[in-house]
């Protein structure tokens, strides 16, 4: 036997010449590992626990519809694809509430954020991964269970061109929730980094918006004024999406009386729509400046 | 080759002066920072990794200017912060390939350049478990693998022996000179104790309120004078091992002085000036004609702190105290002494000489 096959050789330090993908493969990584991460995947076992749990208790009502439409052979589904996040919109925000916070606060409360600003990336990039990736998993949230009805629907041999119209017009609704609510809730969470404090801020600002703007919307419709219905959903998230939804996506509004913007009103809310996401991604830039070293 | 060069380097915040026209040259090799806290060392570290503009002044990293090349010399730089920075819980490979990855590494050369760079730096088993568990000086150690995993060519490391015990400061210092010796990566250290650098820099540069007060080779004046500490046991013939020498090397003319420091054992010390090789060779052949034991013969630096004390007699009473504890435990043993150790045939002198060889091997 030859003497060096023997050796156990310390083959020392080796020089890495292989490539460097930069800037943008890094924003990349950034972006899949913190997508994962609102999924619990690649973290521990206990992670993963609530949000697959709120990803079933999601998915699993347009089972059941879906069941129940096939098995009835109904005509239509029991539940339009844009009512469908109105309606599970406390999923939505405890899923938020568990996620935000893991995405932007642990890198905040470690002080890991340093870390990432000594590398190619700057803050620009940083920001823009984390918004993208917590939007993707709440749309991929919000989205799947539309999935559910639509596949359901066309098993059901529901019509094909109403449903793929209703189910589009629902993908873009849960687009633009994904999209406002991520931005609201990263906000909130990169504000307090201290732990369980992001999560009951952001369970707070979703739901007392909603039911303050709700309650205020079922007195105005008491005293029968429902000009001022449609303009006080401005004033909570999730009535902004109904409202928008109403006025543009064929959806049929879950305010009092049924009364959703008009058309004139319903630019209001999609500007301030877009308002709300610029000015969180705003934010969330002005937030990381001071976050450097 | 210049690895760090700022030019008149000022940066001015609204009420104070971080830094206040730095002008400095830093070749390759491992260079210290010092400063006390406030110094303005982690204010030119962030200007140098191009994430704070500077005031006033150029400065240029491996040849790229700060202001316009940020990202080319983050992706060339690691960097090691002083405070905390790392997730409780995910594992120190997890944790290191995610860092990997965000400098540009594709994810397989991710995974293998964390495992080489963690078995550097001295982690094994417990790489796999969470980093919440681990020691302070795991920690720090995870900290150096995240600044050396994409294989910089200069790192910044803060503070680096920041909250360790003395063993553990012992080890993070003899990785750091590795990471120069062993690694080729060039190195700037940060540290508020002098001390700690001299035993581990090429090059020291000290900064005092922005100012950079003096920036010289460790070389240049720990060792233009050589103090020798030389420690011998005692005989039956020569109940007194120490006199003995003493008057053997007062008989060939060599001038001996006490450890003046009071320390224990400081009276069984004898202290001379080496001029050069022939020195050493002359204690061992009189340490051996007279039959005695040689216990240990180090060179005894001079410190930097002793430089400096004229200069910043204050500010630096605390380091001095530092070194002076440091020179106790007979940490400075010389490369030259080993050397010497390892050659000497002679039987009697040398495995007691080789006592100081291994002992400064460990080190």
């Amino acid at each position: 036997m030859p003497a060096d096959s023997t050796q156990i050789h310390n083959i020392g330090y080796r020089h890495y010449d292989g490539p460097r993908l930069g800037r943008a493969y890094a924003t990349r990584s950034l972006f899949s590992q913190s997508l994962r991460g609102a999924y619990g995947l690649g973290r521990s076992a206990k992670s993963k626990v609530l949000p697959m749990i709120l990803f079933g208790v999601m998915c699993a009502p347009a089972l059941i519809m879906v069941a129940v439409a096939v098995a009835t052979k109904a005509n239509d589904l029991p539940i339009d694809y844009t009512r469908y996040a109105i309606v599970l919109q406390a999923v939505i925000s405890l899923y938020l509430a568990a996620q935000a916070p893991q995405t932007v606060s642990r890198d905040l409360r470690f002080q890991t954020v340093p870390l990432y600003f000594s590398r190619p990336i700057d803050r620009v990039d940083y920001v823009r991964a984390k918004f993208a990736a917590l939007s993707s998993a709440l749309f991929i949230l919000t989205a799947a269970p539309l999935i559910v009805l639509y596949v359901g629907a066309l098993l059901a041999k529901l019509d094909f061109a109403d449903q793929t119209k209703g189910f589009a017009q629902g993908l873009v609704s849960v687009a633009l929730l994904s999209v406002l609510f991520s931005g609201i809730a990263l906000v909130i969470s990169a504000v307090t980094p201290r732990r369980g404090f992001g999560i009951a801020a952001v369970i707070a600002v979703l739901t007392i918006s909603y039911g303050a703007v709700s309650t205020v919307q079922a007195i105005a419709h008491e005293q029968g004024s429902s000009e001022a219905i449609s303009w006080l959903g401005l004033f909570s998230p999730i009535t902004l999406i109904d409202g928008l939804q109403t006025a543009f996506l064929g959806a049929t509004s879950a305010f009092p009386g049924k009364e959703g913007p008009s058309a004139g009103a319903g630019v209001v809310y999609v500007v301030v729509v877009l308002a709300l996401i610029a000015g969180s991604y705003a934010a969330l830039l002005r937030r990381y400046r001071k976050a450097g070293l | 080759m210049t690895v760090i060069a700022t030019e008149s380097l000022s940066k001015r915040y609204p009420r104070v002066t971080a830094l206040d026209r730095l002008s400095m040259d830093i070749g390759p090799g491992v260079t210290g920072l010092v400063g006390a806290n406030g110094a303005g060392k982690s204010t030119l570290i962030k200007i140098l990794l191009g994430l704070s503009p500077a005031t006033e002044g150029r400065a240029a990293v491996l040849g790229l200017d700060v202001a316009t090349s940020g990202g080319e010399i983050r992706e060339r730089v690691g960097y090691m912060p002083e405070h905390d920075c790392l997730p409780p819980d995910v594992s120190a490979t997890e944790f290191v390939v995610h860092m990997a990855r965000m400098s540009g590494l594709p994810p397989a050369a991710a995974r293998e350049r964390t495992a080489d760079t963690l078995r550097h730096v001295g982690l094994y088993e417990e790489r796999y478990r969470p980093i919440g568990g681990y020691s302070t000086g795991m920690k720090q150690r995870v900290k150096l693998a995240q600044a050396l995993v994409h294989d910089p060519q200069l790192v910044f490391l803060d503070e680096p022996t920041n909250g360790l015990d003395p063993v553990g400061r012992d080890e993070m210092l003899a990785l750091i000179r590795r990471v120069h010796t062993d690694f080729g990566i060039s190195v700037l250290v940060t540290s508020h104790l002098l001390g700690e650098l001299e035993r581990t820099c090429d090059h020291v540069v000290v900064v005092d309120g922005g100012k950079l007060l003096r920036s010289s080779s460790t070389t240049d004046f720990t060792q233009t004078t050589t103090t020798l500490a030389v420690e011998v046991t005692d005989s039956d013939e020569h109940p007194d091992g120490t006199g003995a020498l003493r008057k053997a090397l007062h008989g060939l003319g060599v001038d001996t002085q006490d450890d003046g420091g009071g320390l224990p054992g400081a009276g069984h010390t004898v202290l001379l000036e080496a001029a050069g090789e022939e020195t050493y060779d002359l204690v061992r052949d009189v340490v051996a004609d007279l039959g005695l034991g040689l216990v240990r013969m180090e060179q005894r630096r001079h410190h930097i702190a002793e430089v400096f004390r004229t200069k910043d007699a204050e500010s630096t009473e605390d380091e001095t105290a530092e070194t002076a504890a440091d020179g106790a435990q007979g940490r400075a043993a010389s490369e030259r002494a080993a050397a010497w150790a390892a050659n000497t045939a002679k039987t009697a002198t040398t495995a007691a000489a080789e006592q100081t060889g291994g002992g400064s091997d460990a080190r």
